[in-house]
């Protein structure tokens, strides 16, 4: 194996074990999401009755969400970590390495990227456990997971531009909320076309959010949709780009090594 | 270009800006030979780790050349990683890893891998009194065991120059001493280059074949302590009176042997003595003559604090109570 | 009686003026109602087209009125966020030692809370009125409304309290939010009661905040219905929660 895998596979490994070993940061986005899965399908069952509406489960419909919001709570404990490792100088300390600058970035970004995928077979499980059935097959269930890997990526690489920019763990942390903006503008809870007011129908449409879940959740209640798809990767292909080119700014100002 | 074996440091007009702050590092030129331990040594804010982050090439410099290794620090910045070990201010240690894993990861992190990590981090962790605690993390560590396993980290890749930023902060006498130690086995049995930033007299007498002394960014003094004291050359008599209405006595005849100064004990009255060879029967005979009576009275040689006020007009310690600029300021941008 | 009142005007206003003049703290405050009323009354107000739902002054009312309760419950909630971070910082050793009566510290903490919901309560019901909210019920069920949340703040306030002072750490944070998180949305938020379906239809049927969600929307709607089991729940919250706070302080005291 070359030195930068090894190095890559050694960081990442490091985010997972950092990780297992704090309680709250394993069980906190395991069990939240599915807690508001609960709360959601219980409490808006009877908009399955809305004319319209693409299937008769709620749970089956909101099932996207905690794939995206386990995504986004992996990314806010990685990056809080990051940053921290920023303000302890942990991160001068790996500088001082011969380890190149993106494998820093590769390696933080793969260890995130696993935990994303294993929570997002624990929520698989959970909602089969409770009677989902997936229209796509085992096939939808191992695109969910390269979704969940794509989804994770684009938010993490954002994450990590956050830590790298501010070094703050309180900035990062600030992020949380924002996401949560972006999460619950979009089309979570209601199909964009049952969406009625014009405005927020407009945000969503807007909001790449919308294309991710949808993305998923052709997956859980539709089966092989293409444009679902295709632009839910795409949304999840552009934050990647984005957020990566940010992190990878942001990391070079701040490992302003020689 | 210089022997790949060079083990010195070098550096000329290092100078380093901060936005909104005045000039962290103002103009330092230094040399620290191969084998050498440096003592740098001054006050908080001084200037110590920005020196050291720009020498460690963590930082650039703003203007100004250096070499580490035979190295730019500039231009040739992996060689210098390559070259050094670095155990900066922070005990960067991740609370959640053992210490075993803080090895493998800092091994993996410079290609050694295999047998030989195993080996390597084996014979540290057996050389800083870590075996023992090898497998526990790090957040149930003292500050001397973080500080320990911060050096081991430093030397995974057998450095030949060590840079030490103020590493016996906050320890107790006995992880101190211990830590000495092993600086002081580093450079003498492995002939490793240590640079060393410090705010401890003590240290930098013990510890350093050679001082510099760093105030707002410049260096003010440089030498073997023996050289420094020398320079300073006199010694202090401290007096303190029988009875405190004899003070002012007291104090007007030893004025006659030389200058008044303070940071001694109170109710005490210190001059440093005008001559090199002050004699202490004379002053004794003169303060008899006076009819002062003592209840103390004691000569000191010179200290590296001498130096530092003579050379500031303020003593060390207390003088430095700003942060360091680095982790004021951002970096100023061209 | 005058050191405790003077204990809590000084507690308050330290707690208030760091509300007022750091934005981290006051925008999350004012952020997350509004958002949550943007989400809830923009994209679900198709919900109110379901079959049974019958709520007379329109969707953005019945999801004020949840909007109103849960800032009130969650302005205690972050009261308690900051009673933690006093003790991880040592300021609250600090308040503890200059306190001549220390009650008038969780009455300075309680009355702080209150003007943190009433801020916060302000621009929401502000926005909700820009948004064309219609309103059914008079005065007196605005103001049975507005007592309604104002006692639930003061019982979210009085939990949260009780945890910080037992745990002593802001890592207790999720301890005093979840429970609460918990009760919220356990009850009816989406769609009235009787259109709930399956074991939320049974969770919720319990819930204390129930009963108090659906007193609130009938004040708003000018058809008020279970006010007086409303009140005597809020109460009983308040008087149990007040126990659980002293009994918090003792044990602070105690822990030294």
């Amino acid at each position: 194996m070359s030195p930068s895998l090894v190095q890559a596979a050694t960081l990442g490994r490091r985010a997972i074990v950092r990780t297992a070993r704090q309680p709250a940061n394993v069980i906190f986005p395991l069990i939240f999401p599915m807690l508001l899965l609960a709360v959601n399908a219980g409490g808006l069952r009877s908009a399955t009755r809305l004319p319209g509406f693409p299937t008769d489960s709620f749970l089956a419909f909101a099932l996207a969400v905690p794939f995206v919001q386990g995504a986004l709570l992996a990314t806010i404990n990685a990056n809080v970590e990051f940053a921290r490792d920023i303000q302890t100088g942990f991160l001068n300390r790996l500088a001082l390495t011969p380890v190149r600058g993106i494998v820093l970035l590769v390696g933080q970004l793969g260890g995130l990227i696993t935990i994303a995928v294993v929570q997002g077979v624990f929520y698989l499980v959970v909602a089969l456990a409770f009677g989902v059935r997936l229209a796509s097959g085992v096939g939808g269930a191992v695109m969910l997971l390269l979704l969940e890997v794509a989804i994770a990526l684009g938010f993490a690489a954002l994450g990590s531009w956050a830590a790298l920019r501010t070094g703050s763990t309180e900035a990062v942390q600030g992020l949380f909320p924002v996401f949560f903006v972006f999460l619950f503008l979009s089309s979570m809870n209601m199909p964009r076309n049952l969406i009625q007011t014009d405005w927020f129908r407009w945000v969503a449409t807007i909001n790449p959010v919308s294309y991710l879940i949808e993305a998923v959740r052709s997956l859980v209640i539709e089966g092989w949709n293409g444009e679902a798809l295709g632009l839910g990767f795409a949304a999840a292909g552009g934050l990647s780009l984005f957020g990566f080119a940010l992190a990878t700014h942001a990391l070079w100002r701040r490992l302003e090594r020689t | 270009m210089k022997s790949p074996l060079d083990n010195s440091i070098e550096a000329h007009g290092l100078v380093r800006e901060f936005k909104k702050g005045p000039r962290a590092v103002d103009g330092i030129d230094l040399r620290v030979e191969a084998g050498e331990i440096y003592g740098f040594l001054g006050p908080n804010g001084a200037g110590k780790s920005t020196t050291v982050h720009i020498l460690t090439t963590l930082l650039p410099p703003t203007a100004g050349t250096a070499t580490v290794a035979g190295y730019d620090v500039v231009k040739e910045g992996p060689k210098v990683r390559k070259a050094i070990g670095a155990a900066l201010q922070e005990a960067a240690l991740d609370p959640f890893l053992t210490g075993r894993e803080h090895l493998r990861l800092q091994t993996a992190m410079h290609g050694i891998t295999g047998d030989e990590r195993q080996r390597r981090s084996d014979e540290l962790l057996t050389r800083v009194g870590l075996t023992e605690a090898a497998d526990r993390k790090i957040k149930g560590y003292s500050g001397g065991m973080k500080r320990r396993l911060d050096l081991a980290l430093a030397l995974v890749h057998r450095p030949r120059i060590l840079f030490l930023d103020e590493p016996t902060t906050g320890l107790d006498i006995q992880s101190r001493t211990a830590l000495w130690a092993e600086v002081g086995r580093l450079a003498k049995e492995e002939g490793v280059t240590v640079f060393l930033t410090t705010q401890y007299l003590e240290e930098a007498d013990v510890l350093a074949d050679r001082v510099g002394i760093i105030d707002h960014g410049k260096l003010v003094a440089q030498g073997t302590p023996e050289q420094l004291k020398a320079e300073i050359a006199c010694s202090t008599v401290e007096a303190v009176p029988a009875e405190s209405a004899q003070r002012g006595a007291l104090a007007s005849v030893l004025e006659q042997f030389g200058e008044q100064t303070t940071g001694f004990g109170p109710g005490s009255v210190a001059v440093q003595l005008a001559d090199s060879d002050g004699n202490l029967a004379e002053i004794v005979r003169a303060l008899d003559g006076a009819g002062v009576v003592l209840s103390q009275l004691q000569i000191h040689e010179p200290t590296l604090d001498d130096v530092f006020l003579a050379k500031t007009g303020r003593h060390l310690e207390g003088s430095g109570d700003e942060q360091e600029q680095e982790q004021e300021h951002e970096p100023a941008r061209a | 009686m005058n050191d405790t009142v003077a204990v809590a005007r000084g507690v308050s206003w330290r707690v208030l003026h760091t509300f007022f003049t750091n934005p981290a703290f006051l925008l999350p405050s004012l952020a997350f109602p509004l958002f949550f009323f943007t989400a809830f009354a923009g994209g679900l107000s198709r919900v109110s087209q379901i079959p049974g739902f019958d709520f007379p002054t329109g969707y953005t009312a019945f999801q004020f009125v949840f909007v109103l309760l849960q800032s009130a419950a969650f302005a205690g909630v972050f009261t308690g966020f900051g009673i933690a971070r006093d003790f991880e910082s040592g300021f609250m050793r600090r308040l503890m030692l200059a306190a001549p009566n220390r009650s008038g510290i969780l009455l300075g903490y309680s009355f702080s809370a209150l003007v943190r919901w009433l801020t916060v309560a302000s621009v929401v019901t502000a926005v909700a009125l820009l948004a064309r909210m219609k309103i059914g019920g008079g005065g007196v069920d605005l103001f049975a409304l507005y007592t309604l949340a104002l006692l639930l703040n003061l019982a979210g306030t009085l939990w949260a309290t009780g945890v910080a002072m037992r745990l002593r750490t802001q890592q207790a944070a999720p301890v005093m939010q979840m429970p609460v998180f918990l009760l919220l949305f356990f009850a009816p938020v989406y769609v009235p009661l009787d259109l709930l379906q399956g074991w939320i239809h049974g969770v919720a049927s319990v819930n204390p905040i129930t009963p108090l969600l659906e007193a609130g929307r009938g004040f708003i709607s000018g058809a008020p219905e279970l006010a007086l089991a409303s009140f005597a729940i809020a109460a009983g919250l308040i008087a149990g929660f007040c126990f659980w706070a002293v009994r918090g302080l003792r044990s602070a005291e105690a822990a030294g």
